[in-house]
């Protein structure tokens, strides 16, 4: 079973869109001014959203590769 | 991949810019009032902190200065600065203070009060600011733009000490108007749910 990398985010996200912007594969959105959203699909893992991120929430874990369709919101 | 550039992307031109003119006439102020009304319009008209995402000339001087010229520790930010209560506590001091400022403009309109030209750091120094040109205008127009320089002023001071304290954009964390279109957001999407 494939392990993959994924960023997830936690629902104290301030919706600021700094992870959008970074995220080299468009794979962040910001769902209704609400909070980051991050399609796991095509999340790579990289881990450049969670370095910018001024609030810290987000964190870069590792999930199994069967789970790819569900959201990587938490 | 690198994304490609929009015109937005370089606002933070226009908020360097509005500080400077400050310097040479404080008349010019009243152009803060862009990014108080743009960012609460987009929100209820569209749901969304699209100011935020993409228009933030600020958020984007941040950005600049912290990363690219370095200025930025790079630092977690403490965690009480990103709870809820002091979120939503500095919105509420902010916002007592902007009608605080209000009603001094509301003062100075009435003739209760004359015109102070000073310019209020951090709500509590007060800095002499005698050269602008404010003689063409009535005093409370004056006094508006006094106070309200006085607010992106301190606000811009507060964010560019946690850029350099913690991450390049910490003030978006704890930005009132950040806070308010978010919390417009959210009583958006609770109203539209409970349809």
């Amino acid at each position: 079973m494939r392990v993959k990398k994924l960023a997830v985010v936690s629902e104290e996200c301030v919706a600021c869109g700094c992870c959008q912007k970074e995220c080299p594969l468009g794979a962040i959105s910001i769902y209704r001014g609400l909070y980051a959203v991050v399609d796991p699909n095509k999340c790579i893992g990289c881990g450049k959203c969670a370095k910018i991120c001024p609030a810290s929430v987000i964190s870069i874990v590792e999930r199994k590769g069967q789970n790819e369709k569900e959201k990587a919101l938490v | 991949m690198k994304r490609k550039k929009h015109w937005y992307d370089y606002l933070w031109i226009a908020s360097g810019l509005y500080l400077v003119l400050g310097f040479f006439n404080i008349l010019f102020a009243w152009l803060g009032i862009i990014c108080f009304i743009t960012p609460l319009l987009i929100s209820i008209i569209s749901g969304t902190k699209g100011y935020c995402n993409h228009y933030c000339g600020r958020g984007q001087l941040f950005e600049l200065l912290g990363r690219r010229f370095n200025f930025s520790r790079n630092r977690d930010i403490p965690y009480w600065m990103r709870s809820k209560w002091f979120r939503y506590g500095f919105l509420a001091f902010f916002m007592i203070m902007f009608f605080n400022m209000l009603f001094s403009t509301w003062l100075v309109f009435s003739g209760a009060k004359s015109l102070r030209e000073v310019v209020t750091l951090f709500w509590v120094f007060k800095l002499p600011w005698h050269w602008a040109s404010t003689a063409t205008v009535s005093p409370w127009i004056t006094q508006f733009a006094f106070g309200f320089y006085s607010i992106m002023l301190t606000s811009t001071l507060l964010g560019l000490i946690t850029m350099a304290l913690y991450k390049p954009r910490s003030w978006c964390v704890y930005c009132p108007m950040g806070t308010m279109t978010q919390g417009i957001c959210k009583v958006k999407y609770k109203i539209q749910n409970s349809k």
